[in-house]
């Protein structure tokens, strides 16, 4: 592996292991800056992904959006407080092609409740482009996958 | 549980002949359970099935649940949609195990019973026995065998079925207004955008009350005002029908006025009480008549949505006495362009599991049933708008859940 693979490499799992990180922290306000403007972030079924359906239950396009959904998270939305633990597995570098790097990775995340109940919340697949052109790198798009179609209550802080 | 004689033992105390308080025991009691399930689901209602759109072709198969009861919707040969429970007539084994596609005949994997699309009993393997030893005795006859039928209608595209020969027809079961806020929302052949089911730690009735429940809206989902999105002069009404089966709200909104509004707040410096991007709410009048919001219900578990451009089905599907499915059916048209399809999606982040104006209803009802854990004597009230469950030209009401009621205790008996 050259250098500039391996750099490439290293890059790419900086960008995944931030992104689990701002989350599962509580640094959400950093979390729109992972994505390039406009950016494609969806969470969806596996079932709708294979069957060609656009639709999911959370979606942004810009860095706005995502922003937005920050700020709903803090000051809109009435929810039990929680936080995730995300594992992500093996990352899986797909193609290289100029700018844009495909990568495939899978995660489990867990929902600790405000009261310590820890539950299996979310298993699935991160669909990835990823634009290499400057560091540090960021998602040009983003899929997460979810294995199940059903969502325990509901979803608020992003997967 | 439809044991003759048991029925008024079981039922739940009302404090009243009333409507306006509502015993917390009917979200707690398991035999009250059982019995919605025979009386609601399985009595004299119609349920939403599916798509007509997703069974084009004979053979087309869709298997869902009505209440807690497992069915098959198929297309026939002629063009006619059928329904009967999912239930082989030999040993009661589940005939069809994947959510849908299409199949010659329904075959039983158990024992290899078969059944065309009517769910008559075509084949039984081995029924002649085998080297003329064993088989079924001589009586048997396969004509006499179908599985049990529901009965079937397409209203605006979407099938109904009901197990009771006693329901009136879907259009009379809605009456003239809830039937005319359906057909007013499908008025196009729609195209299914995509689905989830959000799983929720509460009793169905809290989700279906929360639906029809026109009070809560400004209060509990704080999304609009938090980011000032005035929805100026918002006119509108609820539709209730005469015996509270069937319902709908809407409201009007000024989409001129709120699009200035959007541009001033563009210009605003208080940044963080701006959206960064409108177009989560940037919908266009599609229906021509100003209604933004419209929300239909159909006891005992079926909604229909507008809300600005996101057009969905709602299916609420009891799991338990403390357990709730709820299946988000997001549709367009089958005349949507990209750029109306890619509104529908900013949009869709309102409403479902993750919606901004919808999230809370997936917790408040857990918060209600975990209130009641044990602590579930007296009654809750709905007396906003009065004690009736009539029509009304304005939204702070709960005459649309007293509908709800009237309803409910008309079919359990109560």
């Amino acid at each position: 592996m050259s250098m500039h693979d391996l750099a490439l490499r290293l890059n790419i799992h900086e960008l995944i292991g931030d992104y689990a990180e701002c989350i599962d922290e509580n640094r959400l306000e950093d979390w729109p800056s992972l994505f390039t403007d406009p950016c494609r972030y969806l969470v969806t079924s596996r079932t709708n992904h294979a069957a060609g359906l656009p639709q999911g239950v959370m979606y942004a396009a810009s860095r706005g959006m995502l922003l937005d959904r920050v700020f709903a998270i803090r000051r809109a939305n009435i929810f039990e407080p929680h936080s995730y633990r995300h594992v992500v597995g093996p990352v899986r570098i797909k193609s290289v092609e100029g700018d844009m790097a495909e990568v495939h990775s899978s995660f489990i995340a867990a929902r600790i409740m405000h009261d310590g109940t820890t539950t299996l919340f979310a298993t699935g697949r991160y669909l990835d482009r990823i634009d290499v052109s400057t560091t540090p790198y960021r998602f040009r798009e983003r899929l997460v996958v979810l294995d199940s179609d059903k969502i325990d209550t509901l979803l608020a802080i992003p997967l | 549980m439809s044991h003759a004689g048991m029925t008024a033992q079981q039922g739940v105390a009302w404090p009243s002949n009333g409507v306006s308080e509502v015993p917390f025991r009917v979200y707690t009691d398991p035999a009250q359970y059982q019995r919605e399930q025979e009386n609601l689901f399985k009595g004299p209602t119609w349920n939403y099935l599916c798509l007509a759109t997703e069974i084009p072709k004979a053979g087309d198969y869709v298997a869902t649940t009505v209440g807690e009861v497992a069915v098959i919707v198929v297309r026939d040969a002629s063009g006619g949609i059928n329904a009967f429970v999912n239930r082989c007539v030999h040993r009661g084994n589940l005939l069809c195990l994947e959510r849908s596609g299409n199949l010659p005949h329904f075959n039983c994997i158990y024992h290899g019973w078969t059944y065309d699309y009517a769910g008559q009993l075509t084949g039984v393997a081995f029924e002649h026995g085998v080297k003329r030893q064993g088989g079924m005795p001589p009586e048997f006859r396969k004509e006499d065998h179908r599985l049990a039928r529901l009965r079937t209608a397409e209203l605006g595209g979407l099938v109904f079925g009901t197990f009771s020969e006693a329901t009136p027809e879907l259009e009379t079961y809605l009456g003239p207004d809830v039937t005319h806020g359906l057909l007013r929302m499908m008025n196009r052949t729609p195209r299914l955008l995509g689905r989830s089911t959000q799983v929720m730690p509460n009793n169905w009735k809290l989700y279906f009350e929360n639906v029809r429940d026109t009070y809560h809206a400004s209060i509990l989902h704080l999304f609009l005002t938090t980011f000032r999105i005035n929805r100026l002069s918002m006119p509108g009404g609820i539709f209730i029908n005469r015996e509270g089966s069937a319902h709908y709200t809407f409201a009007k909104l000024d989409f001129a006025a709120e699009d200035m509004d959007y541009k001033d707040a563009q210009l605003r410096s208080d940044s963080e009480f701006r959206l960064h991007d409108n177009s989560v709410v940037e919908s266009v009048d599609e229906y021509g008549d100003g209604i933004s919001v419209q929300i239909l219900t159909i006891m005992p578990g079926t909604v229909l949505q507008q809300v600005r451009n996101t057009i969905a089905v709602r299916v609420v599907r009891p799991r338990g006495v403390d357990k709730t499915e709820l299946e988000w059916i997001h549709l367009g048209f089958d005349s949507d362009d990209d750029a109306m399809t890619e509104r529908r999606l900013r949009q869709g982040n309102l409403i479902g599991a993750a919606g901004y104006i919808a999230m809370e209803d997936g917790c408040v009802g857990g918060f209600v049933q975990r209130a009641l854990q044990y602590n579930d004597d007296g009654a809750g009230l709905v007396m906003m708008g009065g004690h009736e469950a009539e029509s009304q030209p304005f939204r702070a009401s709960e005459a649309a859940i007293r509908g709800f009621w009237k309803h409910y205790r008309a079919l359990m008996g109560e």
